[in-house]
């Protein structure tokens, strides 16, 4: 047999009976279609998070104050609770080996007030040396300096999303008087819009003075976080190192394991945010991968039944001179071939799913080809192995009884 | 041509040996009109099945157009059957739901026949067989059962077999369209052809030149019939 005239048995098979080919693809089509759409939905959340560690800024190290630790206590109130970093620590590290800048802050979400209006955002308390650190672009007016700084000004820099809330689209708000915690700030400028989304908008914060934070907000001189910039990439673990060292230094530990502080780089930010995720595609993943399964064997069934409602024609093609290869690939083609559209289908409709998704849901999905090929190749699979046993059902048949067969 | 010798044929369920054939013997030259009869049980299904290389016998040979054929594997069977033997059935065995000309270019499909070549070779056995050009293109679940039969008929021919073995071609048909058929193969074996029918109808056994009588798994009667029936070949 040649093989076009095979494709042409295994397509007049499968074109003979629509509705149950159609119903049976549809099986594989929905399997496929769930598996892509939600690897794009995993995918696609991975590549928002990277985005958003991104827009922080490269180059970039944490360093956070440690789990609170009395002598001898066990508890551990958990990473970031203690209050063990100060401004001078920040300012020490400055000049350390690989550093470029190094910025203290004080993160606080507070109420804003401005005339008749009023928001509720991220209030950051830093020095100037935050604009290099993160990449800040002023837009309108200038970032508050260190004269302003040492003087613990009344002044705020805003974001342009605070602004709009505030006083509204398009709206000049330098030199407008706004209320945090009862106190009249006066807006000196405004950032250039950055973009970024989901936990750190960088356009919706309040930048003041870390001293005017310092004295009238939190009481104290210790800092949430220090910043860090290396000078380059590879400059990072150098300067990690060195922060490291200093900071023990300056504490007074002497045993590392003890630290009060911790270092993060933007790889291990990304690391426990990409695990988190991980779990999560997997579990949808595995989910959408039983939906393959079940329309596996939705394609074994329904082969069972073609093969046993054709025995009289399987009869005949072995009494015609169909040799057992031939029947095994006539019905095997025809498991593959439904296999193979409805993963076709499927594919498409993962991708308009996950578009779906995207536009209507505001859900970020990204459909990876990888994922498409795999895919592919799951439902190819999927038809070879559940049309397999049905095929070689239908080769074994004794022509003798199959011809007779009712 | 066919030439069987001391052909057994036995069939074990459990402990228990069915001998269906005795020591059957018999050789049909080419060209020749046989028909095979005996009562329902007597064997003749089996024998057919052996003639036709469905089944191998236990014991004996069975030499097919010079070829010993007797121990074959299903392989092997399968292959002879495609280029040496046609079949016609009782019940058509028609693919639905396709065409006419497509029923019939089906075992020159398995024979790996190009698609001219099998479409001009269908054409000229359904000529052959007594079905017209128009038909051709028809869906087999539209024909009466005379035109089903033709067709099946065609497909027989088409891979111009050693043989054409009919299982009891005209079971399914009424008693005109039956006749109409039987002559189809008195033409055929006019221009020929070696046509073997199996039957249990003495009436249609007597259209053969040769008649076989199967009774209990034994060849009673091997007579020549000298003035067989005869029926028109038309439409």
């Amino acid at each position: 047999m040649n093989i076009s005239d095979l494709f042409e048995e295994i397509w007049l098979g499968v074109s003979s009976n629509k509705t149950r080919s159609g119903l049976t693809m549809l099986g594989i089509v929905i399997g496929i279609a769930s598996v892509i759409a939600m690897l794009a939905v995993g995918e696609g959340s991975k590549a928002q998070i990277e985005a958003n560690i991104q827009s922080i800024g490269s180059n970039l190290l944490m360093v956070q104050p440690g789990a609170q630790r009395g002598a001898g206590m066990t508890v551990s109130s958990g990473r970031g609770s203690s209050q063990t970093l100060t401004r001078e620590d920040a300012t020490a590290l400055i000049t350390l080996d690989g550093v470029s800048t190094a910025s203290p802050e004080i993160n606080s979400r507070q109420q804003i007030v401005a005339k008749g209006t009023n928001t509720n955002t991220s209030i950051v308390g830093t020095t100037p040396s935050y604009v290099e650190t993160r990449n800040l672009t002023v837009d309108t007016g200038s970032f508050f300096t260190d004269a302003q700084v040492t003087s613990r000004a009344k002044v705020a820099v805003i974001g342009p999303t605070t602004q709009t809330d505030l006083f509204g689209e398009g709206v000049d708000s330098i030199g407008q008087k706004v209320r945090i915690k009862n106190m009249e700030f006066t807006i000196i400028g405004v950032t250039k819009a950055k973009g970024g989304s989901g936990f750190t908008n960088q356009d919706d914060m309040v930048f003041i003075p870390i001293s005017t934070m310092s004295t009238y907000f939190t009481g104290n001189n210790f800092v949430g976080t220090i910043t860090v910039k290396a000078i380059d990439q590879a400059s990072m673990a150098t300067a990690q190192t060195a922060i490291t060292n200093t900071l023990l230094g300056r504490h007074k530990i002497a045993d590392s394991t003890l630290a009060d502080f911790s270092v993060l780089n933007q790889s291990d930010i990304a690391s426990a945010a990409s695990s988190a995720t991980q779990t999560f595609t997997i579990l949808l993943a595995s989910i959408a991968g039983i939906s393959l399964l079940v329309g596996g064997i939705g394609i074994m069934n329904m082969m069972l039944t073609t093969v046993t409602e054709r025995t009289r024609e399987i009869g005949l093609r072995q009494a015609i001179g169909a040799e057992k290869e031939e029947i095994v690939s006539q019905f095997l083609g025809e498991a593959i071939l439904l296999t193979v559209l409805g993963g076709l289908i499927g594919i498409g409709l993962g991708f308009t799913i996950s578009w779906g998704l995207n536009i209507f849901m505001g859900t970020s999905t990204k459909v990876a080809w990888s994922s498409v090929g795999l895919a592919f190749g799951v439902s190819a699979i999927i038809g070879l192995i559940f049309g397999y046993y049905p095929a070689k059902r239908a080769a074994n048949l004794n022509p003798i009884q199959a011809l007779k067969y009712e | 041509m066919i030439e069987l010798h001391n052909v057994v044929k036995e069939y074990t369920n459990g402990k228990e040996v069915a001998r269906v054939l005795k020591n059957v013997s018999f050789t049909i030259s080419k060209g020749e009109f046989v028909a095979i009869t005996g009562p329902s049980g007597s064997g003749k299904s089996t024998l057919m099945h052996i003639l036709g290389a469905l089944d191998i016998p236990t014991s004996g040979t069975y030499t097919l157009d010079g070829k010993d054929i007797t121990s074959l594997s299903q392989e092997e069977l399968a292959r002879i059957r495609k280029s040496k033997i046609g079949f016609v059935f009782q019940a058509f065995h028609l693919l639905p739901r396709a065409t006419v000309l497509r029923n019939v270019t089906l075992p020159l499909i398995y024979a790996g026949i190009n698609r001219e070549a099998r479409e001009a070779r269908a054409k000229q056995a359904l000529l052959a067989a007594g079905l017209p050009e128009d038909h051709h293109l028809h869906l087999t679940n539209q024909l009466s059962g005379g035109q089903m039969q033709r067709v099946a008929i065609a497909r027989a021919l088409v891979n111009d077999p050693a043989i054409v073995l009919a299982d009891e071609p005209t079971g399914n048909l009424d008693s005109k369209t039956g006749d109409l058929v039987l002559g189809t193969f008195q033409k055929l074996h006019d221009e020929g052809r070696t046509v073997i029918l199996i039957t249990h109808e003495p009436y249609v056994a007597e259209h053969a030149k040769r008649v076989l009588i199967i009774r209990d798994g034994e060849l009673v009667e091997d007579r020549r019939n000298a003035h067989p029936r005869r029926q028109p070949e038309s439409i």
